[in-house]
């Protein structure tokens, strides 16, 4: 059976009948869109329980002639890695639809068209992560940009049109880089036996170190621009705080894992000697945007910004867990892709749910929520927790591992990032403090609490959230082969224990 | 070791009913602080089954696990969720389920007229949920779950009026703390894993004598610090006082009887980490000394009477992180001054409480006074919490805290004479600032505001405090008779058969405290019962007192080095992202427009920037393709 193809055509099939639907059936659209996700998400579900974990080859592989003279294929397939983030994708979508029910109201254009672009967009989200063929990954790479484009100058908010020009620029250049690269690769494989973009024949290719730090570079700028790394972050809160909070779910979640997933699946194996050369330089990257991000986190006033800058921080950890190369890092950074989807979106729907409510995202304007609608605050207390990963959560599991995975090789990078912890603290808790607690502000007395259709959008995150930090066992069980192989294929192996040079 | 299928039980009571409470939302308000004594109550059941179990068996059988499932395996990370019952946990578990139930009960009537009553159990219950998985995880990391469980429970339960903003501040601060403290386990777990690979208790007790002693220094302080951010030690003792903004039921069980001592308990589980590493154990003793003393001073400057008993929680917590950094010979002591602890002072705890309760929630003691004839059964229990913390013989502290002043004085050399003369000195002024608070809120004359109308609280109340009382007359005794405690922890600890010098004997240390305490006593009589109390606080103080009733600077210290340097530097990031980072980008945004803009014809902005962008991507991809040709 051809998963990965049937996954990639059932959201455009929904798409196509929503297209169909009769002017201004708003609700049928919905409806379609809701049904299209969860079908979806069933079909993952049921492909990954096929999945063998313990095969650190391609599953699910297809493959078919697309553009034969250029020797590109349709070629996909999935490792664990691509797998559990695709189910992240196909999980949120459903929760996105169901949380952000009223978000395509006030844009630009029809409740149709917004949910024809959440649904092509889920399209190439599985097709980003499945894509085998490197010239695929860069066209669906790059063919993302424009659904999330008229998302966010469509439907957003604020200055909607400057954010999505912002977003659109930068991802283009990182895009431009990496295309440059491989079309250098391509040019090295029509010398080294025939031109391709199959990942597995270009990865032996042989070049100077040179030519290789170079490429990297070309690739690992996107992924850098896309995760985000700093200094390459500042689209990134203004796109956050101009869309809509479904779109945030998106882009966070699911587009800017494209650059971490990126970072593995094509610097490390395309290019594992410049990966090693460029390590130390990505590594203190990664620690400033932990407390880089944190630090920005602590001062920011609108509350989405202050989710986006959190995210970077995240991202750095991500990042360090990556390039620390050792099998608690790399698992830890997997699972922390995963873990991160389900923390923020907890924090951007609830956060959505009390901007629109309060019509405004200013959080000195909240105070006293958590007396005016307990369910609503509680919820978003509960969010805050898994970003600040408290022990017992999912993400304290993959940040923990990510940590000590880092630690055993690169112990002041950790120590550094380890103080993260408490600036976690502090801009998870400033905004608790501000937006839930003292007495109620004046226009908040009249705030609605969480209604069933909210409630059910969020519970199955908030269940995966706490789940996971106790039982996460299943989902490592399949993360840890991959982890173990990408380490193993850049040559590394666990650190022994020191016994502190006795 | 033995195995056990009910210790997940002990957890999963009173875990069951804070989801039950806080899931069942209002339908369950009615019945659901019931619900939540009822589990605490079986938990506490189950822990005196699993203490009859534990005494029928060899002293080597006495531990039992119980793997629940496999929680984090990565690589050669490989942590079990994994319980551990043996003679140190079975202590706290009956510490923090038995004084954590008669709080529950006691809280029924205090909080009778909180319309968040349910609320208040809910979290009640997952502090003891959390408590105990902290004390019965089998490693660093399921102990640190619990760990940060018990401080997110502080947290709420600190901040459950958190409509007032200084106590939300108080919640926050009080969970910023505590998280500088758990840097440093997270560090000490990181520290084990990459030198001795493995962070369960038996397996780093294990290896201990595989790795070196700068390793294992460096994971002592590191365990230190995670103590002393719990436990209110110094330098991480400054969100105690204001915990105090909770319901006196959560400063009584969280904030001294239980959760403030997880640091003594993290130390002594961790002794096999100390006695290898003298370094760090001579640092505990260091936080230890400094910390008995810092809060003793602070206690003999405060009005408010939760505040002066929170001052003296630091101050005997202190005195055992002290004895704990004693090594082998202090770890019994230092848990035996807990349990006392956990007696007279959730008991004294509760009594301010009560006082409050029938003072309209008046805190400042300058405006109580002659509460004894109103408040008879407060003040009796309070009195026999008075006279055990003073350790008056034969009521517990007496047994308990003597015992920690003769091991100091045995330390041997200068360190010895040291450490005894600031736990004799200690004493001396625990005993003034609690006589002080025993005449200002219960002797002398009515200073009460006019609408004041003390009466005794309802037996749901002073039933617990009744029952704490008696535990502070008879628990030291009972603990010691025959070294009772002390050879039940014996096999835990590593004993070194040396000989024990004794400097000076038992009876004279006893009787060097006991004059203490009573020059202690006669200084505070003389000062506040002689004469007369003023209703506020009087300003012309010496230097001593202002910087005393200001925590010995301590706030001041910490906003003047981290916090305000700490909000420059945000707002300066802040304000430098905008312009400087996202400025160079746009800055070569624009040299690319206008490089763009020479494109004649293309008047549409976006158009042009696509323009752009497709000329930097043609530069990029020439001096790409240029590299493969060369």
């Amino acid at each position: 059976m051809k998963w990965l193809t049937l996954l990639m055509l059932l959201p455009l099939a929904g798409a196509a009948v929503i297209a169909v639907l009769p002017k201004g059936n708003e609700k049928a659209a919905k409806q379609s869109a809701l049904v299209t996700t969860l079908v979806v998400m069933t079909a993952t579900i049921a492909m990954a329980v096929g999945f063998q974990r313990d095969n650190v080859d391609l599953q699910f592989v297809e493959k078919y002639s697309w553009i034969p003279s250029f020797g590109i294929n349709y070629a996909l397939g999935v490792d664990a890695i691509a797998l559990v983030l695709i189910l992240m994708s196909t999980i949120l979508a459903p929760v996105v639809v169901l949380a952000g029910w009223n978000e395509a109201h006030g844009g630009r254009w029809s409740v149709k068209t917004f949910y024809i672009l959440i649904l092509v967009l889920e399209t190439m989200m599985i097709g980003v992560f499945a894509a085998t063929d490197v010239f695929l990954f860069y066209v669906i790479f790059e063919a993302m940009l424009i659904p999330v484009y008229f998302l966010i100058g469509g439907y957003g908010s604020g200055e909607r049109s400057a954010a999505a020009v912002k977003f659109l620029i930068y991802s283009l250049v990182g895009g431009l880089l990496m295309l440059a690269s491989i079309i250098a690769l391509y040019v090295m494989s029509g010398a080294q036996g025939g031109h391709t973009f199959d990942i597995n024949k270009l990865s032996q290719l042989q070049m100077s170190s040179m030519t290789q730090n170079l490429l990297f570079l070309g690739f690992f700028i996107a992924f850098a621009i896309k995760a985000p790394v700093w200094p390459f972050h500042t689209w990134l809160p203004d796109a956050a705080q101009s869309a809509t909070p479904g779109t945030s779910v998106l882009l966070l979640g699911v587009l800017d894992k494209v650059g971490t997933f990126g970072m593995i699946r094509y610097c490390l194996t395309l290019f594992p000697e410049a990966s090693k050369t460029f390590t130390p330089v990505i590594l203190i990257l990664a620690v400033i945007s932990i407390v880089y991000g944190a630090f920005l986190a602590i001062s920011a006033k609108d509350i989405k910004r202050l989710i986006a800058y959190t995210s970077i921080s995240h991202f750095g950890f991500i990042t360090m867990g990556i390039f620390a190369m050792t099998s608690q890092g790399q698992s830890g950074a997997i699972l922390y892709m995963f873990n991160h989807g389900f923390s923020t979106a907890a924090l951007f729907l609830v956060a959505g749910w009390m901007i629109s409510r309060r019509g405004s995202s200013t959080i000195a304007d909240f105070g006293g929520l958590q007396r005016v609608a307990p369910v609503l605050a509680w919820t978003f207390f509960l969010a805050g927790l898994s970003s600040l990963a408290l022990p017992g959560l999912s993400s304290f599991v993959s940040e923990f591992l990510v940590l000590v995975g880092t630690f055993t090789r690169y112990p002041v990078h950790a120590i550094i990032a380890t103080f993260g912890i408490v600036l976690a603290a502090l801009y998870i808790l400033i905004p608790v403090q501000k937006a839930l607690h003292g007495p109620t502000t004046p226009g908040n007395e009249n705030l609605k609490d969480l209604n069933l259709r909210e409630k059910l959008a969020i519970a199955p995150v908030i269940a995966i959230i706490v789940v996971l930090g106790f039982y996460p066992s299943p989902l490592l069980k399949v993360i840890n082969p991959a982890a173990t192989h990408v380490i193993s294929q850049m040559g590394f192996t666990d650190p022994a224990p020191t016994n502190g040079g006795k | 070791m033995n195995t056990s299928q009910s210790l997940v039980y002990l957890i999963a009571l009173p875990l069951a009913g804070a989801a039950l409470l806080l899931l069942g939302g209002r339908r369950t308000d009615k019945w659901g602080h019931l619900l939540a004594t009822a589990l605490s109550a079986s938990s506490f059941g189950v822990g005196l089954y699993q203490l009859s179990q534990m005494l029928g068996r060899s002293t080597e059988a006495r531990p039992v696990s119980q793997k629940l499932f496999e929680w984090i395996n990565v690589g050669t990370f490989n942590v079990d969720a994994g319980l551990l019952l043996d003679q140190l946990s079975i202590c706290f578990v009956l510490l923090i389920t038995g004084v954590g139930t008669l709080i529950h009960v006691y809280s029924i009537s205090y909080m009778s007229h909180d319309h968040d009553r349910r609320r208040f159990f809910a979290f009640l219950n997952l502090f003891i949920a959390a408590m105990l998985l902290l004390v019965l995880g089998d490693s660093y990391l399921s102990l640190y779950v619990g760990w940060e469980g018990v401080g997110l429970a502080s947290y709420l339960l600190i901040g459950f009026w958190n409509q007032k903003p200084a106590y939300a501040t108080a919640s926050k601060k009080a969970f910023v703390m505590n998280r500088v403290g758990d840097m440093g386990l997270s560090f000490a777990i990181m520290i084990a894993f990459a030198t001795m690979g493995t962070v369960s208790f038996a397996g780093v007790a294990e290896q201990v004598e595989n790795t070196s002693e700068a390793a294992l220094t460096g994971m002592g302080i590191m365990l230190l610090i995670a103590a002393a951010g719990k436990s209110a030690q110094f330098p991480l003792q400054a969100w105690l006082g204001d915990a105090m903004a909770g319901p006196t039921p959560v400063s009584a069980l969280i904030h001294a009887a239980t959760m403030v001592t997880a640091g003594v308990y993290l130390i002594t589980r961790s002794n096999f980490v100390f006695d290898a590493a003298p370094t760090a154990q001579l640092l505990v003793v260091i936080v230890g000394a400094i910390t008995l003393m810092f809060g003793a001073l602070i206690g003999t400057a405060k009005d408010d009477i939760k505040k002066a008993l929170a001052a003296s929680t630091m101050s005997q917590i202190g005195y055992m992180i002290l004895a704990a950094g004693l090594g082998p010979v202090g770890y019994a002591f230092a848990i035996m001054h807990l349990l006392t602890h956990g007696f007279f002072k959730a008991g004294m705890f509760l009594g301010a409480g009560s006082v409050m309760h029938g003072m309209n929630d008046e805190v400042n003691m300058r405006k109580y006074g002659a509460l004894r004839k109103f408040m008879p059964i407060t003040f009796a229990t309070f009195g026999l919490g008075y006279l055990a913390i003073l350790g008056v013989p034969p009521f517990a502290g007496f047994y308990s805290k003597d015992m920690i002043i003769e091991t100091a004085f045995n330390a041997g050399g200068v360190k010895g004479i040291i450490l005894g003369s600031v736990t004799l000195l200690g004493a001396g002024i625990t005993a003034f600032y609690m006589t002080r608070v025993m005449i200002l809120t219960f002797t002398g004359t009515k200073r009460w505001d006019e609408d004041a109308h003390p009466h005794e609280s309802p037996w749901l109340m002073w039933l617990p405090m009744a029952v704490l009382a008696i535990g502070s007359v008879t628990s030291g005794f009972l603990l010691s008779r025959g070294d009772a405690l002390v050879n039940w922890l014996h096999p835990l600890f590593e004993h070194h058969e040396e000989h024990e010098h004794h400097l000076l004997e038992p009876i004279v240390v006893s009787g060097l405290a006991l004059t203490m305490v009573a020059i202690g006593v006669a200084i505070a009589f003389v000062k506040y019962s002689r004469q007369e109390v003023a209703n506020i606080a009087p300003e012309n103080v010496s230097v001593f007192t202002k910087i005393a009733r200001q925590d010995l600077m301590q706030d001041r210290f910490n906003e003047a080095v981290f916090m305000r340097p700490g909000q420059a530097l945000t707002t300066t990031l802040g304000a430098t992202d905008e312009a400087v980072i996202d400025g160079t980008v746009r800055g070569v945004g624009q040299l690319a427009m206008s490089s763009g803009s020479a494109l004649r014809g293309l008047q549409n902005g976006f158009v042009r920037s696509y323009a752009a962008l497709i000329l930097v991507g043609a530069v990029a991809l020439i001096a790409a393709i240029w590299v493969v040709v060369q």
